[in-house]
């Protein structure tokens, strides 16, 4: 399969378009570090970064569409390009979301110490970082395959997706015994339960930006599908999915 | 570059349209010149398939075998099986004017007869049936209406076909096409010397002619196929590469080779 077009300026406005992008990954993915950096040190400075970041990624949010709607207007992309570009846009909007959830996190981070709630401070925070960690990890992979467009690599993002929900309903069923032990830390609770429920996000995120990938690669759209029957299929035609999946 | 040739059969068992004309092992040649290799696909009935492919891959030429358009030739002959309601048209004893009548093709550039809007339908209706004057009347607005050229000519009908705009006059000569009730219609590159007006025009025409007729469009310009068929053919030096549902082939076509032509990524 060739790579380039015979249009070199299509080459180019695809690659505006991935690097845009990618950029936006970058600054989302440094939001993401910031937020699980905020719960371990609970440091308002990088809360207000987050929010600093918020603008460009915005920014860069409103670029990408013109870029697309600008290439899709002009070049009228089909098979592949047409799904890197309509991937773009749905990632795009991944990303965009998942940034907020940072912001989120560092929000009520910044709520929590600004109320000093102690209370807070005795709940198992600890098992938050270890998930946060692993979406900001799932966002950053996500991320590279789609750079490198690789298969493998996405399909493994989907696997451990269902790592990060399992930590959340672990972390649910640890937040409802300490506030049933202590009805005086309800109040912390349903603040970190917050705080939580914005990580359990950032990897659903990750996961679709992976889901696209596959996409784009594959041409399937595997959404709502079970793991087991889009690694049987892909098994079955590494090439093309079959009818059911495309 | 390898080639996959892989062919979507469509026959009434699995749900998908019937079939009209099925091609078998089709090979063509101008004398010496191989330019059509076993082909072999079925074309629905009641649907619009276009063939696309850059130029000299034989989507023309394959056109051509489906009504015998290239006897008119010498050195050129076709062998193989093309079958429409289960008789080969390349062995049939049938008049091949009678093929023609049945299979109606439209080219490239508008052809009007030197003669008046009228008689150009009228024409060709007149060598096949013995029709009152009123009934002639009568199949002539029909065709005009079914071509969507009726309001534009119906104070003028006397008039030279060749007094009209290039659109109106490919929409004249698919008027003369459709007044003889062909059962298929085969479209060469019917836009392409046409503005984008007339050509949404004529794409409009073909969607509505469909419902009627089986299509068969050959063209250069993929956002056409994509447009205005429901299946596609891509082919590339004589040779089938991939056939399938319009959709699917502009979204992920099974073959690289297809993507590579559809993305604009060929040569």
């Amino acid at each position: 399969m060739q790579n380039k077009h015979l249009s070199s300026q299509f080459d180019g406005d695809l690659s505006q378009a991935c690097a845009q992008l990618l950029e936006m990954g970058g600054l989302v993915e440094m939001q993401i570090r910031r937020a699980v950096a905020i719960l371990a040190q609970a440091s308002l400075s990088l809360a207000e970064e987050i929010f600093t970041t918020e603008i460009r990624v915005d920014a860069l949010e409103v670029a990408i569409d013109h870029t697309l709607s600008s290439v899709i207007a002009r070049r009228q992309p089909a098979a592949r390009d047409l799904r890197l570009l309509l991937a773009i846009s749905k990632i795009t909007t991944n990303l965009e979301r998942a940034g907020d959830e940072a912001k989120k996190i560092a929000r009520k981070i910044k709520f929590i110490v600004g109320n000093d709630n102690h209370a807070a401070r005795t709940m198992p925070i600890g098992d938050l970082r270890l998930a946060s960690n692993l979406a900001a990890d799932l966002i950053h992979r996500a991320l590279d395959a789609f750079a490198r467009l690789d298969m493998q690599a996405a399909i493994a993002i989907l696997k451990e997706d269902d790592l990060i929900d399992r930590e959340f309903q672990g972390f649910v069923h640890k937040l409802v015994a300490y506030m049933m032990e202590d009805p005086r830390v309800i109040g912390a609770g349903l603040d970190l339960l917050f705080i939580a429920k914005a990580v359990e996000r950032i990897g659903d995120h990750a996961k679709n930006i992976a889901e696209y990938v596959i996409y784009i690669i594959w041409g399937a759209d595997v959404r709502h599908r079970p793991l087991a029957e889009i690694e049987a299929a892909l098994q079955g035609n590494p090439a093309n999915p079959p009818e059911n999946l495309s | 570059m390898t080639i996959m040739t892989t062919i979507t059969t469509n026959t009434q068992t699995n749900g998908l349209p019937p079939v009209k004309m099925s091609v078998r092992d089709l090979n063509f040649y101008y004398g010496k010149f191989h330019a059509l290799k076993n082909i072999h696909l079925d074309i629905p009935a009641n649907r619009v398939t276009a063939f696309i492919g850059p130029s000299g891959c034989g989507k023309s030429t394959l056109l051509r075998t489906f009504n015998r358009m290239y006897e008119l030739y010498p050195d050129q002959r076709a062998e193989g099986e093309i079958l429409v309601d289960g008789e080969n048209l390349l062995t049939s004893k049938q008049d091949v004017a009678l093929i023609r009548a049945r299979i109606g093709m439209v080219f490239q550039k508008p052809t009007p007869f030197p003669m008046s809007i009228f008689d150009n339908i009228a024409f060709g209706v007149k060598l096949f049936e013995k029709l009152s004057l009123i009934d002639l009347e009568e199949r002539v607005e029909w065709a005009l209406k079914k071509a969507a050229l009726w309001e534009e000519v119906k104070d003028k009908l006397h008039q030279s076909g060749a007094s009209l705009s290039g659109g109106q006059q490919q929409r004249l000569c698919i008027a003369r096409g459709i007044a003889i009730r062909p059962e298929l219609m085969l479209f060469d590159e019917p836009c392409s010397a046409l503005d984008p007006i007339s050509t949404a025009r004529i794409e409009e025409l073909i969607a509505e002619l469909k419902k009627d007729y089986t299509v068969v469009i050959v063209t250069h310009n993929m956002q056409q196929a994509a447009r205005c068929s429901d299946y596609t053919a891509y082919m590339y030096l004589g040779d089938l590469v991939e056939f399938g549902e319009t959709e699917q082939m502009f979204l992920k076509p099974s073959c690289p080779a297809t993507e590579d032509y559809i993305t604009g990524r060929f040569g």
